[in-house]
């Protein structure tokens, strides 16, 4: 038995909502499908990205972010069935070690937004244990909403890039972001100082 | 015939002396890449320049999501890769570069043809300008050194200014290409 199956199945949308009550101006990248759903969901923020595709990517698009802006804290909301699309990320984040990059991975071991398919890796895999055998030393699971709550807390002040896993219940995602690509990038844009919406 | 004196020589420019200059005059400062055996040099090159953070990735369009993060939050970058790692972004350009007009700059050392030994390589590079003209995509593949500058400095400028993605292809004839040798 992996040390994710003694961790409380949560829910997506309650700890999106406890993350970003805790924030200010902290960029969050949201990955495709019921992740970025419930991120919009949780209230709109100027420093909000939503994804509309390119599976996988959250982490990679965080990391960009990071790097570009080594003085603002980043963080990734991806689901397990996206990060599986892209496990490599996870080595190339270990080397460049940003200090200022916060992963969530969402775990539902399926493919909820297709039919609730169970993943590959659902039976065997334990994507936190991928996570530090990549290199991600701070990678954890969450235990409970108040474990969470506190590894979100203890990832400000890490000396490098942190990884939480949760075990998220088959819910849905509550609510769906406005498809509008420009509009969602050029807003993120503005929301990190990088222009001025006119 | 007197032999010249080092110091009085200079070296002729290179492709990839000329695409470090362009990338720094354009204040490009991340280079993610996949690599490639005729972009050996430029990654050499990269990495030993302290103006650029260059890093391997494990896929390209990992390259590709990490550089549009950059763009949205104020750095320049540039990707590299070779055709074959070009082959597996139809996906990312069509879903994040195109829809959310991020100026992705790409340079693409191609393989498959002038000379290619690997029938796989050879059917790959027929696929890549047909993905870059289904989505319209501004590309160029550069044969002459005398025209590299011009074409990189004048297409990044315009990646930018327009807010579109641009390929860069680096055809045999401007690199020599890779050539069966064993």
């Amino acid at each position: 038995m992996t040390h994710a199956r003694n961790t409380k199945v949560m829910n997506r949308f309650d700890l999106t909502q406890r993350l970003v009550a805790k924030l200010k101006d902290e960029a969050v990248v949201g990955g495709i499908g019921n992740t970025n759903f419930d991120l919009w969901a949780a209230g709109h923020r100027p420093q909000n990205f939503y994804m509309l595709g390119s599976m996988g990517l959250a982490f990679p698009i965080a990391l960009g972010v990071a790097l570009a802006q080594p003085n603002r804290r980043v963080f990734a909301l991806e689901g397990d069935g996206s990060l599986l699309m892209q496990l490599g990320c996870l080595s190339t984040i270990a080397t460049l070690a940003p200090k200022n990059l916060t992963m969530v991975v969402m775990d539902n071991g399926i493919y909820q937004i297709t039919g609730a398919q169970p993943t590959p890796a659902a039976g065997h895999t334990d994507i936190v244990a991928i996570a530090v055998a990549s290199g991600l030393a701070n990678s954890s699971w969450a235990a409970d909403e108040d474990d969470f709550e506190r590894l979100i807390e203890q990832s400000l002040s890490a000396s490098g890039p942190s990884l939480i896993g949760v075990r998220i219940d088959d819910k849905p995602g509550t609510g769906a972001t406005r498809r509008d690509p420009v509009q969602i990038r050029e807003r993120f844009m503005a929301g990190l100082g990088v222009r001025e919406l006119l | 015939m007197a032999a010249a004196s080092p110091k009085d020589t200079t070296s002729p420019p290179t492709w990839h002396g000329i695409v470090q200059q362009t990338l720094k005059r354009n204040e490009i400062r991340l280079v993610p890449y996949v690599p490639d055996r005729v972009l050996t040099t430029l990654i050499k090159n990269l990495h030993a320049d302290p103006y650029f953070t260059t890093f391997p990735t494990a896929r390209e369009e990992e390259a590709v999501g990490i550089v549009s993060g950059a763009w949205m939050a104020g750095m320049r970058s540039t990707v590299l890769m070779q055709t074959s790692g070009f082959a597996t972004l139809a996906n990312v350009l069509a879903s994040l570069a195109v829809p959310y007009q991020i100026p992705l700059i790409m340079f693409v050392s191609e393989r498959g043809t002038l000379g290619e030994f690997n029938y796989g390589q050879a059917l790959v590079c027929r696929t890549m300008r047909p993905v870059l003209d289904s989505l319209a995509m501004e590309h160029h593949t550069i044969t002459r050194l005398d025209e590299l500058e011009f074409i990189a400095d004048r297409s990044i400028k315009q990646a930018i200014t327009t807010q579109a993605p641009v390929a860069l292809i680096l055809s045999p004839l401007l690199t020599g290409g890779k050539v069966f040798d064993k």
